[in-house]
């Protein structure tokens, strides 16, 4: 007894035959979708693994019903860009080796994304409260907070 | 001849084709048993060959972690990769390239040292002549054996090896590509979920199969043998849905849950103990000498990867194919045969990247679960994936210490003679040491309990790794008490017993210079003569502009602290800047190591940045907390670090001429967990020597003062 859904992912519409509504967003993303991108890091809500924009907004999808987000805009870290066109954030994380295991990146660089839309230069406090929401346990914060502090400045400067 | 001594790894794998193959015109595989834990291993791998074959970086694919292919390298871990596996790699290309140009000279008919290798190409007195090693490679075999008759090249002529590469593997991280093991999909293949066994010995006493279905709200199935269970299916939503319900619909007896009074450093001391003593004879304590003792505990740890362990498996044709993220995939093979009854050559283990594992994680035991369930269903692939309460009630984690510390000390203060004495269950249960797998537990017949063992001093010491002080004292001796049973497993976290050890021995260093009434700095350099541990403690000092401080107990403080990892890898001193009111906020911490031949300062650097962070994470908020069963089950229960809670970070590498790089992943672990508490002390005006340093800890020393 499987039910449609549909909504939009990074740009395209997608509609997906499911019989388990509850299904979460990250799950369907993941094995319906094949956008492995965004990863699995708790289930709970906690982590920030699972990070994607709903309608703009930062969200888990990790505890998001696949029926919760019909009709809604999803963008996932491969709508933010690839290795021939990147994002300046993806640019500006690859300049500073922000990262190690990189498993935390997906999800962080969709933070990120989201702080910049609304504010182009957020102070080292403001980035680290919009990241706060995300885990790293390797220990890049210091990188990735100066290659967010960097993707804003050539976001400013016009290259985003 | 003159020939080398072989680094370790190369005279365990002496076939050079095990390390290095031209797999394709223009191309160069080269082959390791090290494996990507993100910590940049593989681009430095790729480093030290393209200097050392001299063909350029592009050229070189790196595989790892493979029965297959791969040397067999044991483990990923140690801090020994580049130390000891990269100086394999290092070698093995030398003999590589010395037998093209012997191929070339005779081809030739020159003599060798009129030859030249650029990017792949042999040139004679600077001159192009035709060949290069692809079109030399069918003619040498490069299944002969290394000698170490080929030299290395000498440090002035590298290029690549000491350049700030950027990490190969990131790319695909950053544009979230399928790298993960987690991502794998492999055709017909079906989600499953481990009904966890509670503890070795626990039984199913009931299982209501239907309720679980009924939960599941789509098709699943039922795997069983003995008291393992495991929940399979197409929907990975289902299964989790399925394994979810299990909790409540699955009946275990004979279950021992760990209790809030075993999960305290102290419950150690009355367990029984495997004792030994090494080191100096003694102590004897002269007359009127004046003597310190004090006692430092840490409580159990957990390696809380981000990303909960995931294993693949499939059994087909006879042969059982293992794709996993753990440390090791030689060990692991031989104790999957052990628990399936097969013969090793009948298992193909595969690494695949996961999240940083910090050490001996749940990584194993996934791929032991999905190897158990594949048995029962040949021809299809299985993929577990653990939950994240299922990675932070099962993983090993690292033990509980106490270690207490007795120096007797002469006129100035200074101590002569030190006793470090260790509390401690092992660091060490990988699964090569003998079966220890947890689904293994699970199954009729479960492998017997390894005897307790720790790692031995030659390998660098589990619990007593550090415990010996490079200080010049005239004697020093350790004394180690291995608790044999411990309520959860034990087993290895980045540095072993160093941390504890460490952050012991230097606090008790900055409780005799405040006692001798001197500078910490001052004192620990009146006490070094190695002159590489002076020069980073000298070099961390100049960075944070070290001089007295504010008067202890304002609340605001600085801390140094010092250690050579192992006493025998990197060196490094580190300095804290805190200030702590109810809780301890990091300010700025300050970091210079001498880690020999550096291959790649910027992946040192980030090492180096990400042990600050992590043992700043340990020190002022972890602990596995036990109540009826372990109750740190998530990130609200067992909360690290966030970003705004992180400190300024500043590291500085010592240039040597070395031509020997040391390990530097676990070095600033000890330093800064003593750098913390030699800080926290002087804001507080008292010290705490309980880790971790929390709110409780800080109120209970304040209204003590």
């Amino acid at each position: 007894m499987s039910k449609a859904f549909e909504f939009s992912v990074n740009g395209t519409a997608v509609s997906v035959s499911l019989d388990n509504e509850e299904a979460p967003l990250l799950d369907v993303l993941r094995n319906e979708l094949g956008l492995k991108g965004t990863r699995f890091g708790c289930g709970l809500g906690q982590c920030g693994c699972c990070m994607v924009l709903i309608d703009g907004a930062p969200e888990k999808c990790c505890t998001r019903p696949v029926w919760s987000v019909a009709g809604k805009q999803i963008v996932t870290v491969e709508g933010l860009g690839n290795a021939a066109r990147p994002h300046p954030l993806q640019q500006a994380f690859l300049d500073e080796q922000a990262g190690q295991c990189g498993y935390c990146l997906a999800g962080i660089l969709i933070s990120a994304k989201a702080l910049l839309d609304k504010n182009q230069k957020p102070s080292r406090a403001e980035i680290a409260q919009a990241l706060d929401d995300n885990i790293c346990r390797c220990g890049s914060h210091n990188r990735i907070m100066r290659a967010v502090e960097k993707a804003a400045t050539m976001m400013r400067a016009g290259a985003g | 001849m003159m020939t080398t001594p072989l680094p370790g790894p190369l005279s365990g794998n002496l076939n050079l084709d095990r390390w290095v193959a031209f797999p394709s015109p223009g191309k160069v595989t080269v082959l390791t048993g090290r494996v990507e834990l993100g910590q940049g291993v593989l681009t430095a791998m790729a480093q030290i060959a393209a200097d050392e074959l001299d063909v350029a970086m592009e050229r070189i694919i790196v595989r790892s972690g493979d029965t297959e292919k791969t040397p067999n390298e044991g483990y990923t871990a140690g801090s020994q990769s580049i130390q000891f596996g990269g100086a394999a790699m290092r070698q093995a290309c030398a003999e590589v390239r010395a037998l093209f140009l012997d191929q070339a000279a005779q081809i030739l008919c020159c003599r060798t040292n009129e030859l030249s290798i650029r990017d792949g190409s042999i040139y004679r007195k600077g001159l192009s002549t035709g060949q290069d090693y692809w079109t030399l490679a069918s003619a040498i075999d490069l299944t002969c054996k290394a000698t170490g008759a080929a030299a290395r090249k000498p440090v002035t002529d590298l290029k690549c090896i000491g350049a700030s590469i950027a990490r190969l593997d990131l790319p695909a991280k950053i544009f979230g590509d399928s790298v993960f093991i987690h991502d794998m999909q492999i055709d017909g293949m079906v989600h499953a979920r481990v009904v966890r066994q509670p503890n070795r010995g626990a039984t199913i006493a009931s299982l209501d199969e239907n309720a679980i279905c009924r939960a599941a709200k789509g098709p699943i199935e039922f795997i069983r043998s003995g008291n393992f269970l495991a929940i399979v299916g197409d929907d990975e939503a289902t299964v989790e849905a399925a394994s979810l319900a299990a909790a409540s619909h699955v009946v275990w007896q004979n279950v021992e849950a760990p209790t809030a009074t075993q999960q305290e450093a102290n419950w150690l001391l009355q367990q029984p103990a495997v004792d030994r003593v090494f080191g100096a004879p003694g102590p004897n304590k002269p007359q009127g000498r004046k003597q310190f003792e004090a006692t430092y505990t840490r409580g159990y740890l957990a390696h809380a990867s981000i990303s909960p362990s995931c294993g693949l498996a499939v059994y087909q044709g006879a042969k059982l194919t293992v794709w996993t993220h753990c440390q090791g995939v030689y060990p692991l093979r031989a104790a999957l045969a052990k628990i399936l009854n097969l013969d090793s050559s009948a298992i193909i283990v595969h690494h695949v990247q996961g999240s940083g594992c910090y050490g001996h994680n749940g990584a194993d035991d996934a791929a032991a679960d999905a190897a158990i369930i594949a048995m029962q269903k040949p021809g299809r692939p299985i993929r577990v994936r653990w939950r994240r309460e299922e990675e932070f009630i099962y993983e090993p984690k690292t033990p509980a210490m106490i270690v207490k510390v007795r120096a007797i000390l002469d006129e100035a203060g200074k101590p002569t003679d030190w006793t470090q004495e260790i509390w401690s269950p092992t660091h060490n249960l990988r699964p090569g040491a003998g079966g220890n797998l947890l689904g293994a537990l699970a199954l009729p017949i479960p492998p017997p309990e390894p005897p307790p063992n720790d790692v031995s001093e030659a390998n660098g010491g589990g619990a007593t790794r550090n415990a010996e002080p490079l200080y010049d004292i005239d004697t020093k001796r350790i004394v180690h008490h291995l608790v044999a049973e411990t309520p959860v497993r034990t087993s290895a976290l980045r540095g072993l017993g160093a941390m504890p050890n460490v952050f012991a021995l230097e606090s008790c260093i900055d409780e005799l210079a405040e006692r001798a009434g001197k500078d910490p700095v001052q004192f620990r350099l009146s006490i070094t003569s190695d002159p590489r541990a002076c020069a980073v403690i000298e070099r961390v000092a100049a960075m944070a502009k070290w001089k007295a401080d504010a008067p202890a107990g304002s609340g605001r403080g600085r801390g140094i602290a010092f250690a050579r990892y192992k006493n025998r890898a990197a060196y490094s001193a580190v300095v804290v800047e805190l200030s702590v009111d109810e809780e301890i906020r990091l300010h700025r911490v300050w970091c210079a190591t001498d880690a020999g031949l550096v291959i790649n300062p910027d992946g040192v650097i980030n090492q180096l940045e990400g042990g600050i962070i992590q043992s700043a994470s340990w020190v002022l908020k972890e602990q596995v907390r036990f109540d009826n069963g372990i109750a740190s089950v998530d990130w609200e229960t067992y909360p690290v670090l966030k970003f705004s809670e992180v400190p300024e970070i500043e590291v500085e590498l010592i240039h040597t001429q070395d031509d020997v790089p040391l390990g530097v992943g676990e070095v600033t672990a000890g330093p800064t967990a003593a750098a913390i508490g030699n800080a926290a002390s002087h804001a507080l005006g008292c010290r705490i020597r309980d880790l971790p340093l929390t709110r409780e800890r800080i109120m209970t020393a304040l209204l003590k003062e």
